[in-house]
């Protein structure tokens, strides 16, 4: 993933030969825009970060007004995963877990300085950034951030959706370790781990 | 003082080193050799009545020349009493103490925890492994003086041995909490979890 400046809004950059039909981009405008406004978060909340990530979806400042409002705590039903705090080396396999079984399209949040490069916590204990495990697509700063920054962060994530296209299978490729090293999981066994608790069985990774 | 340390010097005599009061609150040292016996009797005599162990911990002091503490906080319910026992580990001596599993249950996982972070060896526990890092951590035990606040390994190798520790072939369907789930649980994993099998090491 990496930085990459965020595109002014307002300034528009035109390159003829790269340009879609209209079908084309209309089609991708229905799905992102319904993408973008129906992303089911996956709440990992592990520290106190979590308690302002409970603040932004209560009542004061209303997740749902962003269609985020349904938690969803089946990582088989979730868009977007959002890291609310530390993540000690034990839970480096849970998050990882997680984030594989969650169906594409996926985006992530890294919520806090802690999840986003360990913080003031560099520890023997805790993983200093969570985009050493999983790609993040945007980063919360702030210790906790504010509910204001969690929501601005949200609505980056959703002009990033905006801007997607189907054409662009990059997007969707999803790096795994090498099959012969021991941190390689097969999808079938990431579809075996989650079989039991979720609610639709055909939801599962090597279906799609 | 609490009136626990006079019966104890009649009882134990010369094996309790030493007591004293700090912050209102009654130091015991007593030797290593009798620290079973000594719990026992704080446990079982109706006088004492010891009926609550709240923590097994050690201190490591940074001088080098001291002694690295072994400590157990009792308390009595029925008397209001608190007692917190010492044993001394002389520098270089092995850290090995015995276990007060078999008075006090609730002694499992707190004995597990000092094991896990000062690498205390609590003789007739039962299931001594790590609890809070997790079993197949290599870098030794956090809290000792000697280790570097960062551990041993780089941040690379750290994350790739946490990736490869694999939780679900570790832990007991019980600690999973999929114990109630098991007959809906596909035929190859509920084999390989009855067989126990441990991988990522
Ligand atoms: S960034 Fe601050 S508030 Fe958030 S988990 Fe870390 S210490 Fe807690």
């Amino acid at each position: 993933m990496g930085l990459t400046s965020r595109p002014q809004p307002d300034v528009i950059t035109v390159d003829p030969s790269s340009q879609d039909g209209w079908v084309t981009t209309r089609l991708d405008f229905l799905v992102n825009w319904s993408r973008a406004n129906s992303l089911w978060p996956m709440p990992f909340g592990t520290a106190c970060c979590a308690i302002e990530f409970m603040a932004t979806a209560a009542s004061r400042f209303d997740l749902a007004r962003f269609g985020m409002e349904r938690m969803s705590f089946s990582p088989r039903q979730a868009d977007v995963l959002i890291c609310a705090g530390r993540v000690p080396f034990k839970l480096a396999p849970v998050i990882r877990r997680i984030w594989q079984q969650m169906s594409q399209p996926k985006w992530a949040i890294s919520m806090g300085a802690c999840a986003s490069t360990g913080g003031m916590f560099d520890t023997y204990a805790v993983v200093q950034g969570i985009d050493t495990i999983i790609p993040v697509d945007v980063y919360v700063p702030g210790c906790p951030p504010r509910p204001e920054g969690l929501i601005y962060g949200i609505m980056m994530l959703q002009q990033k959706v905006m801007r997607e296209r189907m054409k662009d299978e990059s997007l969707r490729v999803e790096m795994e370790p090498d099959p012969r090293s021991n941190l390689y999981i097969p999808p079938s066994v990431i579809d075996e781990l989650s079989e039991p608790f979720g609610n639709s069985v055909n939801q599962t990774r090597s279906s799609v | 003082m609490n009136p626990s340390v006079v019966r104890l010097r009649e009882r134990f005599g010369a094996a309790i080193v030493r007591a004293e009061v700090g912050w209102g609150e009654t130091n015991v040292v007593v030797s290593g050799s009798v620290l079973l016996d000594v719990v026992r009797y704080l446990h079982d005599d109706p006088a004492e009545r010891y009926d609550y162990l709240s923590d097994v911990t050690a201190v490591e002091y940074r001088d080098a020349g001291l002694p690295l503490e072994v400590v157990w906080h009792l308390r009595s319910l029925p008397y209001r009493r608190f007692l917190r026992l010492k044993v001394l580990i002389e520098p270089g001596a092995p850290l090995r103490v015995a276990s007060v599993w078999s008075v006090y249950k609730g002694a499992d996982w707190l004995e597990r925890e000092a094991f896990d972070m000062f690498g205390i060896v609590f003789e007739g526990h039962p299931d001594l492994r790590r609890i809070l890092l997790w079993e197949q951590y290599k870098e030794g035990f956090p809290l000792r003086k000697d280790f570097p606040l960062r551990g041993r390994f780089s941040r690379s190798e750290q994350l790739v041995q946490a990736l490869a520790a694999n939780p679900e072939a570790r832990y007991s369907m019980e600690e999973l909490s999929i114990a109630d789930a098991f007959e809906d649980l596909p035929v190859d994993m509920r084999g390989r979890l009855v067989r126990g099998e441990k991988t990522g090491e």
